[in-house]
């Protein structure tokens, strides 16, 4: 009572504030749940033609029936069915290299090795072409796979280049390399993700020896990769300027050279001072694959609007929407959490 | 003692300088060659002479007059531009309004306001704004049509045809008033600077009463323009299409609760010791936030506002999963109509960044002006 009483009727605005949330949070509430749950058709019957889907139209509520006949379909794209579990396994995959990364005992280099095994087995589980596994081309893939595989490899890819990009934005003696860097950072940084997604599907093959025509997946990956680096650059730098200057003099004054001084004692320091923003940049990049639907690249969402395509199920959008959703906020929520228990270790000033 | 001169830190500078130029330099000439080979296989002339030819692009939303195949492409981009604009305005007055709101009540006292408020943050935030972006768009398709559309107080009907606000029947007697006011509001400006506030009446006789004269010296002119149906469609008012409502609704949504983030952010950032002192002034709540809380705020608060203006305005562009004509969906037709690749990009990619600075250096500006007001 007394909790009642201090959290939501303490004083006159606070409770007309309480009363009117209140009354549209019942409102919409229940509006939901008979949508979602009461009035909700789960099932379609099966007839020669394909599902029927006219009880669902009919229905006042929901037609989850849609996710029942399309979730292969949009976790897994175009993959062919019978072999669903290696897309199934490579998701499994992933989340463990992000559930090991998170463990602060393996921050070490060698996590860096474990890292390209992963990948590097993840890639061959999904094209296979070796023993009992059939080759399955790039083009088939999609839904959920694309979408890991697009925002892990553009991460994993474009840090070696965005430490050098930060590192070389702080070279003090030497100016072209700082112009070079700050004007990537600053061109990439200025250029909404669309239109680089839009120039790598455009202008790629155009660069490219004649003939040489790069399959779609690879020219997303590029300008995935060039536009996280740049941001990835940015928290690197952050990191590399909240660093201690004395941390820098006392490795002049040992007599380290650049190289040593950088491997040893500057980026072990600064990295592990960003990790919770170096998190939050990987979450929005695995949100921001999702614009690949623009260039037409079968990814999760992509999958979710082609399944809702075909004129029968195209009313039931949004039930796809929501389950599509649901699995970019689990990811992106756990990964907010987690990276508010990464914090930033102490340093000793 | 000196090092050996090869040792020495300019020369080694120098070293790597003239690497990084040459390996740019030569990526660049490899790039440019096959780019050289590649339009003169595909018989491009280069440049930006397609600016002046007609334009066979249908444009739904045109903020100024346009017609397909009579105007040129640099037109049809203007007016891709001005959308993207339109929408960018509207989307950051809206977002800074309900991300502030959305911010307070994240810090209410009111458990409600608080839960609802980070609801509402955690949801949107943590999904892709493209796939809000189609949610919006869906619900806003599925709405009934124009016959059974709905109407609500003061005119509006929303229906899958879009929502219409009706509008006033501009006449030279309201252009006029308009003027007036500018002139009250220049008195105010001009009495301002004397030094001290003018006291809040003489303020409003100064932007009401002139108005308001002129207006009724003109006769009162005043008539509305009401959405209508006919035939199958409105007539009169102000429409907002599906696409750009869906647009508009879905950057304001997504931004707002990155916004109160930062709003959040901001005012925890004033220490405990500014919100005792000013209640041991016996400032009110309400005092205390407008006069302490938020002046000091604001300084925490500009830099990431910034960036989220920016990322508002460079998100305008999933315009084109929805088909709303912004600059980049005009850049994307133009480019398959003439092939000109290279030309457009960069006009894209010119304007994003004169946009980008230009805001930034808005922003700044502002936020030197705040830092004078409140040393």
């Amino acid at each position: 009572m007394r909790w009642l009483r201090r959290n939501l009727f303490g004083g006159v605005w606070s409770t007309l504030a309480t009363l009117v949330l209140g009354l549209l949070l019942v409102r919409l509430g229940t509006g939901f749940v008979l949508w979602a749950l009461v009035d909700a058709q789960w099932t379609v019957p099966m007839t020669a033609n394909g599902p029927d889907t006219a009880a669902c139209r009919d229905a006042a509520g929901a037609c989850w029936a849609v996710i029942g006949e399309k979730y292969r379909f949009i976790l897994f794209g175009a993959y062919p069915y019978d072999q669903q579990w290696r897309p199934a396994l490579a998701v499994a995959l992933f989340i463990l290299l992000f559930v090991l990364s998170a463990w602060r005992r393996m921050w070490r280099p060698s996590l860096a090795l474990l890292w390209v095994v992963l990948l590097a087995l993840i890639l061959a589980l999904m094209w296979g072409g070796f023993g009992p596994l059939p080759f399955v081309s790039d083009t088939q893939w999609g839904g959920l796979p694309i979408t890991m595989l697009l925002s892990t490899f553009g991460c994993a890819l474009a840090f070696p280049l965005a430490v050098g990009v930060a590192l070389g934005r702080r070279a003090e003696r030497m100016p072209v390399m700082r112009l070079v860097c700050v004007l990537y950072v600053e061109l990439i940084r200025g250029v909404p993700l669309v239109a680089l997604l839009f120039m790598a599907s455009v202008m790629f093959p155009l660069f490219m020896p004649v003939g040489l025509n790069p399959d779609k997946l690879l020219r997303a990956q590029v300008a995935i990769i060039l536009f996280a680096a740049a941001y990835l650059a940015e928290v690197i730098r952050g990191g590399l300027i909240a660093l201690p200057r004395g941390q820098y003099e006392a490795a002049d004054a040992l007599g380290l050279s650049w190289w040593q001084k950088t491997r040893l004692i500057i980026l072990p320091q600064a990295l592990r001072l960003v990790v919770p923003p170096l998190v939050n940049t990987f979450t929005g990049l695995f949100k921001d694959t999702s614009l690949v639907l623009i260039i037409g690249l079968l990814d999760l969402l992509t999958a979710g609007s082609v399944a809702i395509a075909e004129p029968r199920w195209s009313t039931f959008g949004e039930e796809v929407y929501l389950m599509i959703g649901a699995i970019y906020f689990v990811f992106c929520f756990i990964a907010s959490r987690a990276s508010r228990h990464l914090e930033a270790p102490r340093l000793e000033k | 003692l000196r090092p050996a001169f090869w040792r020495s830190e300019a020369l080694r500078g120098l070293f790597w300088q003239c690497l990084l130029v040459a390996v740019l330099a030569a990526g660049a000439w490899y790039l440019a060659g096959n780019a050289v080979r590649n339009l003169a296989a595909r018989h491009i002339a280069s440049g930006f002479g397609f600016l002046w030819q007609s334009a066979p692009i249908p444009i739904a939303e045109t903020p100024i007059s346009y017609q397909p195949s009579v105007d040129d492409y640099a037109r049809a981009l203007l007016i891709g531009l001005l959308n993207t604009l339109k929408v960018a305005v509207c989307g950051i007055v809206l977002a800074t309004i309900i991300g502030t709101v959305v911010g307070v009540a994240r810090l209410s006292a009111n458990a409600l306001a608080r839960g609802l408020a980070t609801a509402w943050v955690e949801a949107l935030r943590n999904t892709p704004p493209l796939l809000q972006l189609l949610m919006w768009y869906s619900a806003l398709r599925a709405l009934p049509p124009p016959r059974q559309a709905w109407h609500w107080p003061l005119g509006i009907v929303l229906s899958n045809r879009g929502l219409i606000v009706p509008t006033l029947h501009w006449q030279a007697a309201h252009g006029l008033a308009a003027l007036a006011f500018l002139a009250g509001l220049v008195v105010v400006l001009v009495l301002r600077r004397g030094g001290r506030r003018p006291a809040w009446p003489v303020v409003l006789t100064a932007l009401v009463v002139p108005p308001l004269v002129v207006w009724a010296a003109l006769g009162a002119p005043f008539g509305v323009s009401v959405p209508v149906l006919h035939g199958f469609n409105f007539q009169g008012g102000l429409t907002l299409t599906p696409e750009f409502a869906a647009l508009l609704t879905g950057l304001t949504v997504y931004t707002s609760a990155y916004i109160a983030e930062i709003v959040r952010a901001g005012i925890l950032a004033v220490p405990r010791g500014q919100w005792e002192a000013a209640s041991a002034l016996g400032l009110q709540r309400g005092q205390t936030l407008r006069l302490v809380i938020v002046p000091q705020a604001l300084r925490v608060i500009i830099p990431p506002l910034t960036s989220e203006y920016l990322n508002l305005t460079k998100n305008s562009t999933l315009a084109v999963a929805i088909g709303f004509q912004d600059l980049m969906s005009i850049s994307e037709t133009t480019l398959n109509q003439t092939g000109q690749s290279i030309e457009v990009i960069a006009i894209l990619m010119a304007v994003f960044l004169v946009i980008s600075v230009s805001i930034s250096a808005a922003m700044n500006r502002y936020g030197t002006v705040l830092a004078r007001r409140y040393r």
